[in-house]
């Protein structure tokens, strides 16, 4: 049967079609969507965990008793599981074990644009990067027999335009295992002391040598002999973006990027006159085909920053541009927190206030945009707690007074929490924010710990952030109604004075929740023309339902789309002349 | 079955129903036999952002984007985006716009001002050029939120696919309860010269 499938729809059809019981993640662009798609088969477990390394770990189990897993996570999100990771390559697997890996180039919705290739060399495993929809579902496959025939974890690498994009796709069945999960004592293989993990190295070292030969004859690492003036190797979609800008030249399309197969490039190499290799990001396959004494040209013509587009890899074989329309400079359109929002009344505040704010990772980075323009950092999950606790260690006590760090409820539970712990432990006096909107937002709404409800949809324990803060030793924690202007800056001025760790939680639903009970919209607001003095109060809070209208009336006024507007009720209280009232 | 591959962008604001389009066209492809790609960024965007996804249809296609100028169709849901992305366009490409100005933050908040006749600028510099009342044929066929529908219609008059394929692909994709308004607003935008 045929279906048009994005790349992480394909993956878990792979997944389901490899026999896979267990998926684990944490939601994370552009891997999100491939746990959201593993729930459509009923033979696989799936759960969002709290982050990436507890989804290792998980899967890790899940291996060791003998099932098939399958963890997934954004390219950054390998940084937080590296720990077990490194570890898993050295005890190896029992049932197949398969991590994806989604990386971003051109940073469409991350931090930066690290190149994940890396860990398959540095953790020693093997990694698998597909092209397109149809190869995520056959490498997945794919990865499942190579984890079990080599003992190994295996990466299974992807980027936006591939995770995101769909092709047409030939779906498989089911491959249901005879073998059922049991434990299995193997304590020299699964107990990484290091007397074991000594003589697990040595295998380890052998297994990368035995894939590089054996990559070689793999059916994914394909040469495609046209003409030979010009050979490029290439991988994943940079292979696509070669096709449609190079038709004629000859290609060797690596399905396997990690350990590579020296001697299929030596053999590529000999039969074209100039040798070019393709690659997003990091010259990864470049600088290993140089260091075996190959020729070839990379990095000097094709940018490590950036993702590559037909017309990138055609600018730089030097082929003429095709004829573009040019246009005018055009004001951007950046996204923005939603109208009703519970985070825009906080920043607002802060803003006012300001404060010095340790910023983190999830809808609430957008606090950062004009007009709120309330973030002063963004480094990675969970760390607004952290560097917190580091500047307040050494700021004078007038300026630590406006260190407030604020996190969202699904970054607090991934990695948020031992930051707090942290700073209780270690006298920290500084502000922390939990913006608890019962979900985790920025990735398109999947729930978590704090939520009550698991990815499968079952009712779960919901943590309690109070008492969670409380029995950490935080002795000032304060819950508060974000969209109450007086009592955001009452309350958040009055822990920004006090001289130790001082917790708020916020208590608003995000508005995109569509669970039934939890996000209540109010009645539209509307401004009432007569009273309205134009004095753009009501623009600062850069509601995308409230429009600044020029030409109404002598200097203008404020107009509020009743459409977007849900009634929030933040506006209103910033306007001194009453012009912002319920729509009649 | 020749080997041209036909490029189509589409173009808007985040919350506008340009994937769903998206996917209709896709489905559309597939369903009378050819390969199809397509590529979008969702993530950020779906705040009110930018939205461009690329559609290609052929015997076989590679890149997942439509190459800088090689655009066959612009398919526009609001008119600054249509004339932000006219340079994915090739010369003398159609464009298919809805006549629908969305005020980007920095307009909502009196920094900036819309920039001023954006349809009559895309008609300058694209001859072939389809102005479409998106919101009013809409309501004309029953939900003010079908106008992507109507789009979709007059972008399929554009394209070399039997009608049959269309609604196969709109049976399948849009809600059951939906489907009358959707195939009347199809068959509105169809029927635009």
């Amino acid at each position: 049967m045929k279906e048009i499938l994005s790349g992480n729809e394909a993956i878990a059809r792979g997944a389901y079609e490899a026999g896979v019981k267990v998926a684990c993640a944490y939601p994370g662009t552009p891997s999100t969507e491939i746990l959201e798609n593993t729930i459509r088969y009923r033979e696989i477990d799936s759960s969002w965990a709290t982050n990436e390394k507890v989804a290792l770990e998980v899967g890790i189990g899940a291996s060791f008793v003998g099932a098939r897993s399958l963890v997934t996570m954004k390219h950054v999100g390998v940084n937080v599981a590296a720990d077990p990771l490194f570890t898993l390559s050295y005890t190896g697997v029992n049932g197949g074990l398969v991590l994806v890996c989604a990386d971003d180039p051109e940073l469409h919705s991350s931090q930066n644009e690290q190149d994940s290739r890396n860990y398959a060399k540095f953790a020693k495993v093997p990694m698998l990067e597909p092209g397109d929809s149809q190869e995520c579902l056959e490498f997945t496959r794919l990865a499942y027999e190579i984890s079990e025939k080599y003992d190994t974890p295996v990466l299974l690498r992807t980027t936006t335009r591939i995770s995101h994009s769909k092709s047409v796709v030939n779906l498989g069945e089911r491959t249901d295992l005879v073998r059922e999960a049991k434990i299995e004592k193997n304590p020299a293989k699964f107990v990484m002391l290091p007397g074991n993990a000594r003589v697990r190295h040595v295998v380890v070292e052998e297994r990368t040598v035995q894939l590089s030969k054996d990559g070689c004859s793999m059916p994914i690492n394909r040469v495609e002999m046209r003409d030979t003036k010009i050979g490029v190797i290439t991988a994943g979609i940079s292979y696509q973006h070669v096709r449609e800008a190079l038709p004629e030249a000859s290609v060797l399309k690596l399905g396997m990027v990690h350990p590579l197969p020296f001697d299929l490039i030596r053999e590529f190499a000999a039969k074209v006159e100039k040798l070019y290799v393709v690659e997003e990001l990091d010259p990864f396959i470049e600088e290993q085909v140089k260091a075996v004494g190959i020729p070839v040209i990379g990095k000097e013509i094709i940018s490590i920053c950036g993702e590559l587009t037909p017309g990138r890899v055609r600018k730089a074989f030097g082929l003429p541009e095709n004829a573009q329309t040019t246009v005018e400079k055009l004001p951007g359109r950046p996204p923005n927190m939603c109208p009703g929002c519970p985070h825009r009344g906080v920043f607002y505040t802060l803003n006012q206030l300001k404060a010095y704010v340790s910023g983190d990772i999830g809808c609430y980075t957008l606090g950062f945009m004009p007009p709120l323009s309330a973030m002063d950092t963004c480094v990675c999950m969970g760390a607004s707690i952290g560097m917190a606790t580091g500047a307040v260690k050494v700021l004078p006590p007038e300026e630590r007074k406006k260190v407030v760090a604020v996190i969202g409820d699904s970054t607090f539970l991934h990695t948020g929490i031992n930051g707090l712990m942290d700073m209780v432990y270690n006298k920290g006096a500084a502000t922390v924010i939990i913006l608890d909107n019962r979900i985790t937002a920025m990735t398109g709404r999947q729930e978590n710990p704090g939520s009550g409800h698991t990815l499968m949809n079952d009712p779960a324990n919901a943590v309690d952030f109070e008492l969670l803060c409380k029995a950490i030793g935080v002795k000032n924690v304060r819950t508060i109604n974000p969209l109450d202007l007086d009592e955001c800056r009452t309350v958040i001025s009055e822990e920004m004075e006090r001289p130790e760790t001082s917790v708020i939680i916020t208590d608003k639903p995000c508005v995109l929740i569509k669970r039934e009970g939890i996000f209540k919209a109010g009645a539209p607001l509307q401004v009432v023309d007569e009273s309205c003095t134009g004095c753009r109060a009501c623009l600062k809070i850069g509601c995308p339902a409230i429009e600044w209208i020029p030409s109404s009336g002598k200097k203008g006024k404020a107009h509020i789309d009743p459409l977007l507007c849900n009634g929030c009720d933040v506006c209103s209280q910033l306007c001194k002349f009453s012009a912002i009232q319920e729509a009649k | 079955m020749s080997d041209k591959v036909t490029n189509i962008v589409l173009v808007g604001v985040g919350g506008q129903g340009i994937l769903l389009a998206a996917e209709i066209l896709s489905e559309t492809f597939m369903l009378a036999g050819f390969d199809v790609k397509k590529s979008e960024i969702h993530g950020m965007s779906q705040r009110g952002g930018s939205v461009v996804s690329h559609v290609r249809y052929g015997k076989e296609v590679f890149s997942p984007m439509v190459p800088e100028g090689e655009g066959d169709i612009l398919f526009g849901f609001e008119l600054m985006e249509s004339y932000r992305y006219l340079s994915l366009l090739k010369p003398g490409g159609t464009v298919v716009v809805n006549d629908l100005c969305i005020a980007p933050p920095a307009v909502l908040v009196g920094q900036e001002t819309y920039p001023a006749d954006m349809a009559l600028k895309i008609q300058e510099l694209c001859p072939d050029c389809l102005l479409v009342d998106g919101q009013n044929l809409a309501i004309e066929a029953g939900n003010a939120r079908a106008a992507n529908t109507v789009l979709l219609g007059a972008v399929s008059k554009r394209l070399d696919i039997e009608e049959k394929y269309w609604i196969e692909a709109i049976e399948k994709m849009v809600p059951k309860k939906a489907l009358d308004v959707n195939l009347k607003a199809f068959q509105m935008g169809r029927g635009l010269k």
